[in-house]
């Protein structure tokens, strides 16, 4: 499953979303918060914001879980990201995947995280002390 | 015929509004909607029709719903 949320996510709780008696890994990957901007070079960055276009970002998510689940038959996946302001150091996204071996677990959430940064619809802004942007993901 | 367009992230603050139904021609694409708009040299990198990533060539319906897609900066 998928979802957005205006609260801090919580970690433990999205890994508890794919437990599963027939799991021996469950990996989780959190997106945080950086005080360096995307783009290298610049002055620091001291706070974020997320927009969506919200009914595409999770209807995206639901695609990636579908290809998820057909290319690991056995894993289960849950991804939770964060709109609106977020302080450095905050939780911008939770990939939690389990699957009964870690080598898949791995797998799974790699394919996941790069799929997201490229389809899902969501944008970051960085603040700085004097000034803010819209920053692209890198490849 | 009608279509809605919505705006996000720096093509919102361009336009300055989230949303906007525009009456528009038969024949129009989602990238020819685009320069019908902003005059900006470089294009979204992607567009959406629908909710679901489609390309600029994408011939518009009536009562589509397009968004043009600044470069994902999520995740």
């Amino acid at each position: 499953m998928g979802f957005l949320s205006e609260q801090p996510l919580d970690v433990h709780a999205i890994e508890a979303l794919v437990a599963d008696p027939a799991s021996g890994a469950i990996l989780t990957f959190s997106g945080v918060a950086r005080n360096s901007p995307a783009q290298g070079a610049g002055p620091a960055v001291v706070g974020l914001s997320y927009e969506a276009y919200t009914p595409m970002a999770l209807a995206e998510m639901e695609k990636i879980e579908a290809e998820l689940k057909e290319r690991w038959p056995a894993a289960r996946v849950a991804i939770g990201h964060r709109l609106g302001a977020l302080s450095i150091g905050d939780v911008a996204v939770v990939i939690a995947v389990s699957a009964p071996h870690r080598a898949a677990a791995y797998e799974a959430s790699r394919y996941a995280i790069e799929a997201f940064k490229t389809r899902v619809p969501i944008w970051k802004k960085e603040h700085y002390a004097d000034g803010s942007a819209w920053v692209a993901n890198r490849p | 015929m009608r279509i809605t367009v919505h705006f996000f992230a720096v093509l919102r603050e361009r336009a300055g509004k989230t949303t906007d139904t525009l009456d528009v021609s038969p024949g129009t694409t989602a990238a020819t909607l685009y320069t019908s708009l902003f005059t900006e040299p470089r294009p979204p990198v992607g567009y959406a029709v629908n909710q679901a990533h489609a390309p600029g060539s994408t011939v518009l319906q009536d009562g589509d719903e397009v968004v043009f897609l600044p470069p994902i900066g999520g995740g």
